[in-house]
């Protein structure tokens, strides 16, 4: 069967060469897990700890025994979904994550589409008009919009529209107070509002939403904007593309059923950049925007040098930036008829 | 460079082409011209930034607190009353200072890694490429996050932080610029000419490198700033009342929803300036450089 379907064999292929990054991903997690300042033992033992207690703890965490089985015991503790207890919330850290994951990918996801909706068409329009006025709003956006700190746009913005026009809401989390949690189903508000026909609560989040994606848009809409383009000045100047032209073509034909076709290759390629750093970035917006997400919950916990939880937190990030470099990878062999036929 | 003048008349004839050059994709781009203004006027803040700002950046004055931007307080005051311009410009010398070093330091380790798996390949090459990986892996700025938070909240500790997140680039590119030559004619000739592999790589192979490497360092350079401040606006390694842009712009942050506008806007609007001082040498550089890779 993989004989004959070799869109198939690279679909497998690719999901086996996720697994030693994912075993690179948790060796480097262990690592940083045991190297905490000083003796580890007597940290998570607090602060009223004696020696016999410090041992105690020691003990209890497996830290006398050596570092190759101190590993073993980490992976064992991951395989059940055991990140360890926060000392904040008192609660499991994975259970902590698993909670505040949904508003985070709410945000994330939505400025990425916001992104990809105005990147990919101003890169078409700077790559079919070079040198117009189009051309050079794309380059001076796609300049300044990887020289904007994140944090500072976000700042910027609230002024903007909080402060001085009024028109957005105070920049405190996902939900005024005066709605109700809409009913948790995906734990995405927007979704779960929809399914519930609350439009009311739908357009309280919308609202809520809209500034900390757009702040995080700005940001990832450079490299989308400038591979767009890029790759269809690249496609459009193709011996393909003049046949079709000579071939008397239409030229929106042309131009979308050939050169964007193309073109879009290479944009699906740097979504695994941009989602690195659009995760990055989650972060900081998190905190200005006091969106209840994993970035500001690994910050709060940071402050406090919670490690269980920060750690936990690194390694949800990586282990969910595996699986979306693994999503754009299959997506790229989906819209590109020529993989699979002379892949390694 | 004291001695500039002399070998610079010998070499004149010899490099007047590739002066020409200069000025001719200077004058063909002017965004080039102001980069280069703006980073000597970085480089001036951070040299002489503490000795030429009005008042001392961390002096407090509570009868002037919260000041709008006026004559006397260009930038206004914060709410105990520094003055927000001085603080600004001396935190300059800072910021400027953790991303050289988080970008020399990374500049180092990854050319020798990249150049060792560049020359000898095999089981070293697959080795450092599962490694660069690894760390590509990880999302990088949550991974600064993770190392910093790991080795303790420190200045130095996010000067590593941001080299290791950046050296990947670096490793990748000597390795495939050393590896192409590693069979070139001119590095058998050398080898054959009684040269020592080490001396071939690092005096014949590696300096081919160093202009694609000069453009990354400064399009880096850029970055660097940016995570570090990125990390500070967090709460790590630096600590008030030090004057640093992320820190001051997280103070900011709070005054923002009164209308206190400037507290945070004008040290964010010196960093994107400096952030973007560096992006634009660095396509500047890149032009003159390798013309064929103008996006």
């Amino acid at each position: 069967m993989l004989r004959t379907h070799p869109r198939l064999r690279a679909v497998l292929l690719r999901c086996a060469q996720a697994i030693p990054v994912v075993v690179g991903v948790v060796v480097i997690s262990f690592v940083l897990t045991r190297a905490l300042p000083g003796d580890p033992a007597v940290y998570f033992a607090g602060v009223m700890a004696d020696e016999a207690s410090i041992q105690e703890t020691r003990v209890a965490m497996g830290l006398d025994k050596p570092l190759p089985q101190q590993f073993l015991i980490y992976v064992g503790e991951l395989m059940r979904g055991d990140l360890g207890q926060s000392l904040t919330s008192g609660r499991a850290v994975a259970t902590d994550l698993a909670n505040r994951l949904p508003a985070s990918l709410e945000l994330t996801l939505t400025a990425l589409l916001l992104a990809c909706a105005i990147a990919i068409p101003l890169g078409v329009l700077a790559a079919t008009r070079p040198g117009t006025w189009v051309d050079h709003l794309c380059r001076v956006i796609v300049t300044a919009g990887v020289s904007l700190p994140t944090f500072f746009t976000g700042i910027v913005l609230i002024y903007v529209f909080y402060y001085l026009l009024g028109i957005a809401p105070s920049p405190l989390g996902r939900l005024d107070f005066i709605y109700l949690e809409p009913e948790h189903v995906t734990g995405f508000y927007l979704i779960d509002a929809a399914i519930a026909g609350d439009w009311e609560t739908w357009w309280g989040a919308a609202k809520q939403l809209i500034l900390p994606a757009g702040t995080l848009a700005l940001f990832t809409l450079a490299p989308v904007a400038r591979m767009t383009r890029a790759a269809m000045l690249t496609a459009l100047s193709s011996d393909f593309i003049r046949t079709a032209r000579a071939a008397g073509l239409s030229r929106s034909r042309v131009l979308y059923g050939y050169a964007f076709r193309n073109a879009l290759l290479p944009v699906v390629t740097t979504l695994g950049m941009v989602f690195s750093f659009a995760l990055g970035a989650n972060v900081l917006v998190e905190k200005v925007f006091a969106w209840p997400g994993i970035g500001s919950y690994a910050v709060e916990a940071l402050v406090v040098s919670d490690y269980a939880a920060v750690q936990g937190f690194v390694l949800a990030m990586a282990l969910l930036f595996v699986l979306l470099n693994l999503v754009i990878d299959l997506l790229y062999t989906a819209i590109d008829p020529r993989i699979g036929f002379d892949s390694k | 460079m004291t001695d500039m003048p002399a070998p610079a008349k010998s070499a004149n004839a010899r490099q007047s082409g590739s002066f020409e050059h200069l000025v001719y994709v200077l004058r063909a781009n002017p965004v080039t011209l102001l980069a280069f203004g703006l980073f000597a006027f970085l480089i001036f803040c951070a040299l002489f930034g503490p000795s030429v700002v009005p008042y001392d950046p961390l002096e407090t004055n509570a009868a002037k607190a919260l000041q709008p931007p006026s004559m006397e307080h260009w930038f206004g005051t914060d709410q105990i009353g520094r003055d927000v311009f001085s603080r600004v410009i001396v935190a300059t010398r800072l910021d400027l200072s953790i991303s050289v070093a988080a970008v020399a330091l990374s500049f180092v380790v990854g050319s020798i890694l990249g150049a060792i798996a560049g020359y000898w390949g095999g089981w070293l090459d697959i080795i450092l490429n599962r490694f660069l990986d690894t760390i590509m892996a990880f999302p990088l700025f949550v991974l600064a996050m993770g190392i910093v938070a790991a080795l303790g909240n420190t200045i130095e500790n996010i000067i590593y932080a941001t080299a290791i997140i950046n050296m990947p680039f670096y490793a990748r590119l000597v390795r495939a610029e050393v590896n192409i030559r590693r069979d070139a004619g001119f590095a058998r000739a050398a080898k054959l000419s009684g040269n020592s592999d080490l001396r071939v790589l690092a005096l014949h192979i590696f300096p081919n490198a160093l202009p694609p490497m000069m453009v990354q360092v400064s399009l880096n350079l850029g970055w660097a700033i940016l995570n570090a401040a990125g990390l500070s606006f967090i709460g790590l390694g630096v600590r008030p009342p030090t004057p640093e842009w992320g820190i001051m712009v997280a103070e900011g942050a709070n005054f923002i929803v009164s209308g206190e506008w400037w507290l945070a806007v004008f040290p964010g609007l010196w960093l994107m300036i400096a952030v973007f001082t560096f992006n634009l040498l660095g396509d500047g550089l890149r032009d003159i450089v390798d013309p064929r890779k103008r996006t």
